[in-house]
């Protein structure tokens, strides 16, 4: 086969940072190529390079030979180059047909859109890679598969050879998955080029026919996956030893801190995400709770909180109960939260980190005195979190937004372990940082636990929940339908699990 | 860090005034005017003794809009309903005032709270609708504002709240007894009222509340992000209202001054447009309680030196021009220090990182 894509020498780099550097990649022809790597280590900078978004500072790109030079994505989708985003555009109150031509409409005389060439077109690019799409259909009423569907369709309109695809199994059940990689087949099969981008390593390992690993900015690895484990990639990906925490023999306490039981919720769309869901948890463990996103774990953790109310059902939480207290005074009896979106729920990001450290404490000494805010309290606090998690940081008096995500996160997990929290909600907690600073936070969450915090640790990372967890506790549409036991379960019985099969 | 910080604070406004005398400047010699002269005129007029205290006294209400104007940006809101809130204020702390008989700063103490809670709830209905209905605090302060005109006129009627003076088909309302009047300052045959310490301290609890008190943190930080406001467990809807309504209390305070040192009634002479001077002036004093200090003081010097002009044979209106200016450069060259501060921030904390893996090395 022949390369259609050769990356050489990429580098780019913003004001003190390095994103790229001497990135080097060759793809072949029909082929999936997956690349991987942690957040952060420069995938998303390489893919904006590819689709004209970003600038290289140096080093080439060619495509089946010819030297790109991209100014824009128009000019990538002009040379064949089509992308995927993870988080779909489409406009729910129109058509499938609507959706894909949006943008790109072919038209005649007046600029009279040609809505039955289109038509035709979309009809036979569904059928030729059995994407399956009815054109008439309205966007609103799609699955998540069927709308990443259209969004294959909506670059396969465009003319596109050459596929990005930005985590596209982020979002998808485990069957969805599966018909994703059929359809990502059929496409290659019709001679198309795709890359792949993920972190999920069983994912890239089944589908991918080449795999690249970058780490901090630059390619470490090229592999095939034949060729490799994903214990390989992993170290690839870390740039050492997977670091395995060590939590030791359980140190679960008798004290109930949180008591759900029979709790539904419906969410304001009025679907039921919450159904007749009941969980416990004691003093001094580790709760995994996994399952695939989407099947309940957000407004679960919103129902804990006390940020949203359930319809029926009790919940406790350290006492209290959620019905009738505020969040702040779930926060103030001592429960910390690392929110799974730190932009959104996590930080000010226009405030400075010393501001950030009294968020969510402003209730309770020593971030507040009595009516005021304890800044020297909250400054020294905060230079201890600093020191403590490793956040790069200049100094705490400049404003979140400076800061990478994952300074971001090791200060969010600092801030809401500080003060000897009862129970921790801790979502994602280690979504986008370094393996560095995932030691310290894991290593910071067995601690809790040992001290007799609840730890709640609701994660995608499978691994994560595996080596951290006193038991996991398997969510499933809104349900919790399966305790293991880490020591005993294997990933295949949990992932049988997490898709709903009762594991005995 | 925070000397360089200062010096940009500083920079952007002073810039944004040196670009509007230098447009000002073209369009008075494109009509024929010699630029010097007329900013000798303005300065000499504006800064005549009994100029300046009348030019004061308007800086004092214009400030109050322009805090009102600012406790609203602090929560993204843009409450352009200070007008009504203003003018329903000093209606309603007028009949009040003239309805009772206090002694001296009983009597003062009274007509301004009735003012503060008049202008507050006038303003939480906005608060109210914003909250509860997810409606454009915009839409219905403009609404609002008209309302409030249609119950003045409606209540100052002389066969329900006011009267006419003798000879006099001017409406207002009675008036109040002297126990409820503030005294002024007489400064060069002017009178200063003394209405100014209300609003230096209006300008004190402003800032010490939004920048020492937990209530200032929960409102900055509703401001900010609602959602990261919401999960750190403030109730931020409420949070809104009660910025809503604070503000409208401040903006309740504008007019009282004028009332209170002067007019001792309320009439239809009371001037409109407060809201978006004080929503002008908060953002080019930046919504610090300094800043909007000294652009009120700015706008009013402007303003009172303006009739001059008409004897230079130059049109008052050149004035608007230079404030319109300087409005409109005041939000480029902040936003292009804000970049600038942004650029600057993130390249510190690229290098702290970068020392970090070099130190690990």
């Amino acid at each position: 086969m022949t390369k259609v894509i050769e990356i050489q020498g990429i580098g780019k780099k913003y004001p003190g940072v390095v994103a790229n550097d001497n990135v080097n990649i060759d793809i072949e022809g029909g082929s999936i190529h997956a690349i991987i790597g942690e957040n952060g280590a420069g995938k998303s900078t390489l893919m904006k390079i590819l689709f004209g978004l970003v600038k290289p500072d140096s080093g080439s790109i060619r495509v089946r030979g010819e030297e790109l030079n991209l100014k824009s994505p128009q000019d990538a989708i002009a040379q064949g180059i089509g992308m995927v985003h993870q988080h779909f555009m489409l406009a729910d109150n129109a058509s499938v047909l609507e959706n894909v031509i949006l943008g790109s409409e072919p038209t005649g005389a007046l600029g009279k859109i040609k809505y039955g060439d289109a038509r035709t077109k979309l009809v036979e690019i569904s059928k030729r890679y059995g994407l399956e799409l009815d054109p008439d259909q309205l966007v609103a009423s799609l699955g998540v598969g069927e709308r990443q569907r259209v969004e294959i369709a909506k670059v396969l309109f465009r003319g596109a050879q050459i596929l990005i695809l930005d985590e596209p199994t982020a979002v998808l059940v485990p069957q969805e998955v599966d018909e994703l990689f059929t359809n990502l087949k059929g496409l290659t099969a019709n001679g198309l080029t795709i890359i792949f981008i993920s972190h999920k390593l069983d994912e890239v390992l089944e589908i991918a026919d080449g795999i690249t690993v970058m780490r901090r900015g630059t390619t470490v690895a090229n592999l095939l996956p034949r060729e490799t484990t994903k214990k390989e990639l992993a170290e690839y990906m870390i740039g050492g030893a997977l670091p395995e925490p060590n939590p030791g023999e359980t140190t679960r306490g008798i004290d109930k801190v949180l008591r759900v039981e029979k709790v539904n919720f419906t969410d304001p769309d009025g679907r039921k995400v919450i159904n007749n869901l009941s969980l416990e948890m004691f003093s001094g463990e580790i709760v995994g709770l996994a399952g695939v996103e989407g099947n309940g774990q957000s407004e679960l953790i919103e129902l804990i909180m006390g940020l949203v109310k359930a319809d029926s059902g009790e919940l406790e939480i350290v006492g209290l109960n959620a019905h009738d207290v505020t969040t702040r005074e779930i926060r103030d009896a001592g429960v910390g939260y690392i929110p799974q979106d730190r932009h959104r729920d996590g930080l000010l990001l226009g405030a400075t980190l010393w501001e950030n450290r009294v968020l969510g404490h402003q209730g309770t000494e020593p971030m507040a005195q009595g009516l005021w805010v304890n800044k020297s309290a909250a400054q020294s606090d905060s230079e201890r979190i600093v020191t403590e998690f490793d956040v790069r940081t200049p100094s705490i008096n400049v404003a979140a937004h400076a800061l990478s995500g994952g300074n971001q996160q090791k200060f969010i997990v600092g801030r809401e372990m500080a003060g000897s929290p009862k129970v921790i909600i801790a979502a994602q907690p280690t979504r986008g940082v370094d393996v560095g600073a995932q030691a310290i936070i894991w290593n910071r969450l067995i601690e809790a636990r040992k001290a007799g915090a609840a730890v709640l640790l609701i994660s995608a990372d499978l691994d994560e929940i595996f080596k951290l967890s006193d038991r996991i506790a398997v969510i499933f549409r809104g349900e919790i339908t399966n305790y293991l036991d880490p020591k005993s379960a294997t990933p295949e019985t949990l992932g049988m699990a997490m898709t709903g099969e009762k594991i005995a | 860090m925070t000397q360089k910080k200062w010096f940009w604070g500083l920079m952007a406004p002073l810039a944004s005034i040196v670009f509007s005398v230098a447009i000002t400047s073209i369009i008075l010699l494109i009509k024929g005017a010699s630029p010097f002269g007329t900013f000798q005129v303005l300065w000499q007029f504006g800064s005549q003794g009994s100029n300046l205290v009348t030019e004061i006294n308007q800086t004092v209400a214009y400030y109050l809009a322009g805090v009102a104007a600012a406790i609203g940006f602090k929560m993204l809101l843009f409450n352009i309903g200070i007008d009504g809130q203003y003018r329903l204020a000093v209606f309603f702390s007028a009949v009040v005032g003239a309805q009772i008989h206090l002694p001296p700063v009983l009597h003062v103490l009274v007509i301004m709270v009735t003012a503060v809670v008049v202008g507050a709830l006038w303003a939480s209905i906005a608060g109210y609708l914003k909250v509860k209905r997810n409606i454009s605090e915009v839409i219905s302060n403009i609404m609002l504002n008209t309302i409030a005109s249609g119950i003045i006129t409606f209540l100052l009627q002389p066969t329900r709240l006011g009267y006419n003076l003798k000879n006099s088909n001017n409406s207002q309302t009675p008036p109040i007894d002297k126990s409820g009047w503030l005294p002024s300052f007489n400064i060069a045959g002017s009178h200063l009222y003394s209405y100014i310490f209300v609003a230096i301290l209006v300008g004190v609890l402003y800032w010490v509340l939004l920048n020492k008190s937990v209530f200032g943190f929960n409102l900055r930080a509703t401001g900010m992000s609602f959602r990261a406001a919401r999960a750190s467990g403030i109730n931020a809807p409420r949070m809104i209202f009660i910025t809503m309504a604070i503000s409208g209390g401040v903006a309740g305070l504008t007019g009282v001054g004028e009332m209170l040192g002067n007019t001792h009634d309320y009439s239809l002479s009371f001037p409109t447009g407060y809201a978006l001077t004080g929503l002008a002036l908060a953002l080019i004093g930046r919504s610090s309680p300094i800043g909007i200090a000294l652009a009120a003081f700015f706008w009013s010097f402007l303003e009172g030196a303006a009739p001059a002009l008409d004897l230079y044979g130059v049109p008052t209106e050149i004035v608007i021009v230079m404030q319109a200016i300087i409005i409109i450069s005041t939000v480029v060259s902040y936003e292009l220090v804000k970049r600038i501060n942004q650029l600057q921030q993130q390249k510190l904390v690229g290098q702290a990182a970068v020392e970090v893996k070099e130190e690990v090395k």
